[in-house]
């Protein structure tokens, strides 16, 4: 039999231990939310290990000297040498420091990209996270982030007004948007039980719909004379400044991302509301047997969780993309957002460092692409593999052969 | 204190009583679909006919096309909703609940009355729309049943949209290098296996959350192959990408039945797999031993445990069975639809199928025909903006969603997922 | 066949659950495993049945050494078990769980039901079981369940069939029909493995007796021990059977409960129409057989219940409608039958699950945050007052063994200001010293006048604690009486016969 870590000392009770209902979430909160750092570094490296064999297996020049293998071993391993070190090389360097930059600002340019790709992965992340904590599966960030950069681009576009009102209120009309949107599955979830997980997945595609529907009707979004579905560029009063000056693209979003980190960190371990998430979360039971409306529990995570998220759409509405909305704005980001919270562990903190890391991913991605033409989509393979990894830490000691950690 | 015993003086009641509890939820959604209904006819006259296109050019017995007044049938439709709402209503009130050839009625006339009033001035394919509506459900009533078996044996799968991804990855390749479809379809079930047996490896094996690991799944398989699409297939289209079709053929006999023939039997070869597996799953689900044990390992694996049905193995051996049903829908997309693969070409169809999943109670049958439901709003949406329909095509694309949304949130009725689904089988 | 077991160790990380035990069991013989809650008992059947590998140890079967790698080997071998928690699936038919897992099919893998009917209907007229093959198992009452994991036992022709705690859900005349079949199967030659930790039980049926306790054998008695010998050795030290206590001094109604309906979503009626009050400073303790609808009146009462009709007047004021905090405000303390679902949060520290019911305002929040000096400070104070044995109070509830969890729980209840105070199965799977410090503390709380209601299915709990006794059967209250009433009256009452002489 397999003892787990978190196993409570089975033979102290004779009666089998009942599962809640809700067992699964409960189990969820420890595969989130358990485990060590190591197990996490050792993820990471697996990952790009097996990100490492996909490029070697693709790249023309390696499979051509593969064919000489036993003849001429030296110009495959020079091959597959120059296959990874030229990828992750431009990894590095479209992500951390340009080693080939003339000065230090074009130098360090790489390294505000990250933090530019960062800030809605952290939005978002915590949004994911949050709802995690509570108990809820938010596979809604899509939609979420849609819908949040449908209103704040609205607002950008329409409202006139200065910037210290246009700017805060685009804001806020993108966070409130998405909020409601989650919050309907938190209603849904909280009055009929539908489970969040297929409400937040439908919800998805019905977001794109209607984002599709006000980007394609002249009345809404769409901008005047085209017939393309997109909307007009964002008024400049609406933009969220550039943090570094105009020679970075850095701008305040990653700022607003990292309030929001510490928001969340005293919300989750500070508040009231946030333990009463943390019941929830681990005993729905339990919570409601105290007296813990656990049905408004589920609501109100959800409209925070949600503009959180929606903290990310707009991230890309008025930050990143402010030339104009449409249907792809969420740029992946509310699936990636998912892979940030569970490596994250849905930890404020650990989202920070999940976010950034995959904003490295990100931002090295496009480089990676424009140098090495290895296609960008190998980050989002090292990302999965890396929650996967993570999430079962047994694996990743059985294949360093590290010790098991002992039962409880 | 004396006490000498007499006997019960509460009534001994053999069966526990009930209180009829019955939920207006049914009634409210008959009512507010009326309404619906009535504002658009009433807010958007149409005028002219509408005809029912009945028949094929190919039919030996051509049935004749239907005409009828747009707006008429329209309002006739509406009181006979109102009827049908009605009748509900006054079930509900005497605590009896609404029949479900009420529901069913309901929703045919419902159907007619709209494309009466949607497709006013044009024609509809009737035959068209229905075989469309068929082809168009096949991947997701593969999909359907491979969540089905999974859920059914206690492995949440969201992973079927990875599973038809890579199944339409795998069936382009190998039916491109090998030249035929068939084995493309053989390809499509190994990878859709595949999948399975990774999510198997980490759901079962080390208990990770079936959820999670599904949509991380998901993620990972729209990485590789938009990956290798990138990097190998673009570049080599001529000798990986261009996989035979499996083009309609037509059943003796029975492709000549009016209407069902044109329906039903004369479609690709896939359609044709897919009767077998639904009848095939149903059976082995229901009537065999495998399905016996399948079913009690989704229920209640500890119980199965103890009369020595390895829990694990069931476990892997039906998710691998699924995962092969699910990856065979896969090969509609580069087998039937596009004779080609392209990046995140299902558009998340494992999901829908999911949702038919539980649309269907996780009942094969049931499933099916979620699936097919789904596959005929997608398709109406399609004939709908071929002859211009008053209602956006964004919103006819949301309709199969919304409607999930509805029967998660209560339409479905008291429905019961297997009691251990989605929960890891730890022994001891 | 005779089944032994020979220095079976069994350890899970530091903790040994079987400690070189040794047991032999004859055929015809119905063989008792006394020991209280954690002794290891079912740690034992457990390896018996293949559930678990031991360390260390041999299983003989006729002197046999055998390996068991999973349940079917041991069925295989002719070992059956009837589980504690029945392993029925509970949306199958009586025959397709008895055939499961060793189907008889027809050609190509189809299920052939009719055989397994054939043998459901033949087993069970041997032994007069009358259960119908195609019946729902999840629509039979329990006592009928039993019968059907008896009957699937016997389908594999056990030979050694081993009884895990199979009385904790049957009235005191189920039991009754339980022993005679489990004699019944002794003299067919069948090796019977009976445990339990009820003294009575064990000395009506048992031919011999194995006492164990924290993994070891201590022990064996005949079955002409006293109950005090048994409990002493079952223990390790003398124990008090009863409840020291004076006299209730009681004041006025407090709790007047009267009409009180509760249905579930299904519209099942759980309970019907029942009227009960309690008087400051007395414990009414409520008996019945599990099912009988304890835990929708405990749940009634805290609000936790969606469909109730009547009333529930908590000094005067009417409780029934209003939400589980207004509740727990007006000062009902709540002790939750099932501590692990209802009562704790698993991965919280025992200092968040003492705020688990006061996580809106003071004294643990403030202005929306958590206050955590105070928090600390309270828990640590608990800590000791309650004798809650874990290292500290940041320790997850999880990591604590079943009667500290409980003390917790109590802990908890009993430092806010009460009214009224609910218990439900306030020592179910905890360990004998937490027990009577439990005991202790609930005749503390009513002799400080407060009103309790106890709800138990263990009639040696209800009758400790109660100063009046009420008798819940099918959800109506079959009497209230006083608590001196004989056994056999309360027993019989369980099954819903009312004596003379006692108004509902």
């Amino acid at each position: 039999m397999t003892l787990t870590p978190q196993a409570s000392p089975a033979p102290e009770q004779e009666e089998a231990p009942r599962t809640p209902a809700d067992g699964q979430w409960h189990h969820v909160m420890r595969t989130v939310t358990s485990g060590n750092a190591l197990v996490g570094v050792l993820a990471v490296v697996l990952a790009v290990l097996v990100g490492s064999i996909l490029i070697l297996a693709t790249d023309a020049q390696v499979r051509e000297t593969a064919g000489f293998l036993t003849a001429r071993p030296g110009d495959f391993l020079a091959a597959s040498r120059d296959a990874i070190g030229g990828a992750y090389g431009a990894l590095f360097r479209g992500s951390i420091y340009n080693t080939r930059a003339a000065d230090f600002q074009t130098g360090i340019r790489p390294l505000t990209e990250t933090l530019k790709f960062a800030g809605p992965l952290i939005a978002a992340g915590l949004g994911v996270g949050l709802a995690f904590r509570t108990g809820m599966f938010n596979i809604g960030g899509r939609g979420q982030m849609l819908l949040a950069g449908g209103a704040a681009g609205w607002v950008g576009i329409n409202l006139d007004a200065p910037r210290l009102v246009q700017l805060p209120v685009a804001v806020l009309a993108g966070m409130l948007a998405a909020a409601l949107w989650a919050g309907l599955a938190g209603v849904l979830k909280a009055r009929t039980g539908a489970h969040e997980v297929i409400v937040t997945i439908m919800l998805n595609y019905v977001a794109f719909y209607l984002l599709f529907y006000a980007l394609s009707s002249q009345s809404i979004l769409q901008a005047p004379g085209t017939v393309n579905p997109k909307s007009l560029p964002m008024d400049q009063n609406a933009v969220l400044p550039k943090v570094l000056g105009d020679r970075f693209n850095l701008h305040a979003g990653f700022l607003l991302a990292l309030v929001a980190v510490a928001a969340v960190w005293w919300l989750l371990n500070r508040s009231a509301l946030g333990y009463r998430f943390r019941a929830v979360g681990e005993n729905p039971h339990a919570a409601r047997t105290a007296g813990i409306d656990v049905g408004r529990t589920y609501v109100v995570a959800m409209l925070i969780a949600g503009g959180l998220v929606g903290l990310a759409g707009v991230n890309q509405v008025l930050g990143t993309v402010p030339s104009g909305v449409s249907t792809d704005l969420d740029a992946g980001i509310g699936f990636d957002a998912i892979t940030v919270a569970l490596l994250g562990r849905s930890n404020p903190l650990g989202i920070l460092g999940a976010g950034l890391l995959f904003g490295a991913f990100k931002a090295g991605g496009f480089a990676m692409q424009a140098s090495e033409g290895i296609p960008v989509d190998i980050v989002l393979v090292i990302q999965s593999l890396i929650v996967l990894f993570i999430a079962a830490p047994p694996l990743v000691r059985a294949l360093f052969r590290l010790p098991t950690q002992e039962a409880k | 204190m004396s006490q000498t015993v007499t006997p019960a003086s509460v009534p001994e009641a053999a069966e526990p009583v009930r209180i009829a509890v019955v939920s207006a939820k049914t009634t409210v959604v008959l009512a507010v679909l009326t309404l619906a209904l009535a504002a658009a006819v009433g807010l958007a006259a149409q005028s002219g006919d509408t005809s029912f296109r009945l028949a094929v050019p190919t039919d030996v017995v051509r049935l004749p096309t239907v005409s009828v007044p747009s707006t008429a049938t329209a309002w006739i439709v509406v009181v006979l909703m109102a009827v049908a709402t009605a009748e509900s209503l006054r079930r509900y009130l005497a605590r009896r609940p609404t029949p479900l050839w009420l529901v069913a009625l309901f929703a045919v006339v419902g159907l007619v009355g709209f494309l009466a009033w949607a497709a006013a001035g044009g024609t509809i394919p009737v035959i068209g729309l229905l075989a469309g509506s068929l082809l168009l459900a096949v991947p997701l009533v593969f999909g359907a049943l491979g969540g089905v078996l999974g859920e059914r044996v206690g492995v949440v799968n969201i992973a079927i949209d990875g599973q038809l991804l890579l199944g339409a990855f795998a069936a382009a390749v190998v039916a491109s290098l090998t030249g035929s479809a068939w084995v493309g379809v053989v390809a499509a079930m190994a990878a859709g296996a595949l999948v399975a047996l990774v999510l198997g490896v980490f759901a079962i094996r080390y208990f990770v959350d079936q959820v999670i690991v599904g949509v991380v799944l998901n993620v990972l398989i729209v990485g590789v192959t938009s990956f290798l699409f990138s990097q190998v297939l673009t570049e080599n289209t001529e000798s990986l990408n261009t996989p035979p079709r499996l083009s309609a053929v037509a059943v003796p006999l029975l492709g000549d039945i009016p209407v069902v023939g044109p329906i039903l039997f004369r479609q690709s070869p896939l359609v044709y797999l897919l009767y077998m597996t639904v009848a095939v799953v149903t059976y082995a689900l229901y009537r065999t031993k495998w399905g016996l044990r399948v079913r009690a390992v989704g229920e209640h694996p500890k119980a199965a445990d103890t009369v020595g049905i390895d829990v694990i193995r069931t476990r892997f051996t039906t998710i691998l069975i699924a995962g092969a049903v699910a990856g065979a829908g896969g090969a509609f997309y580069t087998l039937v639809s596009v004779p080609a693969f392209n990046r995140e070409m299902t558009g998340g169809a494992g999901y829908i199928a999911l949702a038919a999943v539980i649309f269907g109670k996780w009942d094969p049958i049931r499933s099916t025909l979620a699936a097919l439901l789904f596959g005929f709003a997608s398709n109406l949406q399609g004939v709908l903006s071929v002859l211009g329909s008053p209602v956006p095509s964004q919103f006819m694309l949301m309709l199969p969603y919304v409607v999930t949304i509805f029967a998660v949130a209560g339409l479905v009725g008291r429905s019961r997922p297997p009691a251990a689904a989605g929960l890891p089988y730890r022994k001891g | 066949m005779q089944l032994a077991l020979r220095d079976i160790t069994k350890r899970f990380g530091a903790l040994v659950a079987n400690d070189h035990i040794s047991l032999t069991v004859e055929p015809g013989e119905i063989h008792c495993l006394l020991g209280e809650n954690g002794a290891g008992k079912s740690t034992l059947m457990n390896v018996l049945y293949g559930l678990y590998q031991a360390d260390e140890g041999q299983i003989l079967l006729d002197g046999e050494p055998r390996h068991f790698s999973g349940p079917g080997d041991a069925m295989a071998a002719g070992i059956g078990m009837v589980h504690q928690h029945f392993m029925l699936i509970p949306v199958f038919t009586v025959a397709e769980n008895v055939m499961l897992g060793h189907e008889a099919t027809r050609l190509g893998g189809t299920l052939d039901l009719d055989a397994a009917r054939a043998r459901v209907r033949e087993i069970s007229d041997r032994f007069g079981f009358h259960l119908d093959p195609d019946a729902r198992v999840e629509d039979l009452p329990v006592g009928v369940q039993q019968r059907v994991e008896i009957v699937k036992a016997l389908s594999r022709d056990a030979e050694v069939l081993v009884f895990d705690e199979p009385t904790a859900v049957l009235t005191p005349q189920e039991t009754d029909e339980l022993m005679a079949i489990m004699r019944q199967l002794r003299d067919a030659g069948t090796a019977i493995v009976f445990i339990t930790h009820k003294l009575r039980e064990v000395r009506e049926v048992a031919d011999r007796i194995t006492v164990i306790r924290l993994g070891k054998v201590v022990g064996e008695a005949e079955p002409t021990a006293s109950n005090a010998e048994l409990a002493a050795l079952m223990v390790g030290r003398a124990v008090e059977l009863t409840v020291a206590k004076q006299p209730a001094r009681t004041g006025d109604d407090a709790l007047v409960v009267s009409g009180l309906t509760v249905t579930d979503a299904g519209g099942q009626v759980h309970l019907d129409d029942v009227d009960f009050t309690i008087r400051a400073g007395e414990v009414l303790a409520v008996a019945g057989v599990q099912g009988n609808g304890q835990t929708e009146l405990t749940e009634a009462l805290v609000g936790l219940q969606q469909h109730v009709r009547g009333s529930i007047r908590l000094d005067g004021h009417e409780l029934v409608g209003r939400s589980v905090r207004d509740v727990l405000d007006s000062g009902v303390g709540f002790i939750p039958e099932d501590r692990q679902i209802d009562g704790l949060v698993g991965a919280f520290s025992i200092a968040e699950n003492l705020m688990l019911d006061r996580s809106t305002d003071a004294p643990f929040v403030r202005r929306g945050a958590v206050q955590r000096d105070a928090l600390e400070a309270f828990a640590r104070d608990r800590l000791t007052e309650y004798d809650v044995r874990a290292p500290g109070i940041h320790t997850p509830v999880a990591n604590l063994s079943g009667g500290n969890q409980q003390k917790v729980v109590v802990a908890r209840e009993l430092s806010r200001d009460l009214r009224l105070l609910v218990a439900a199965q306030p020592t179910r799977g905890v360990d004998v010293g937490s027990i009577e410090f439990i005991h202790k503390q609930l005749i503390a709380t009513r002799d400080a006048g407060i009103p309790v209601l106890v709800v138990s299915t263990e009639l040696d709990e209800v009758v400790a604690l109660a100063d009046r006794i009420m008798v819940l059967y099918r959800g109506r209250v079959v009497g209230i009486v006083p608590a001196d009433t004989p056994r056999d009256v309360l027993g019989l009452m369980m099954t819903g016969e009312r004596p003379s002489g006692v108004s509902a």
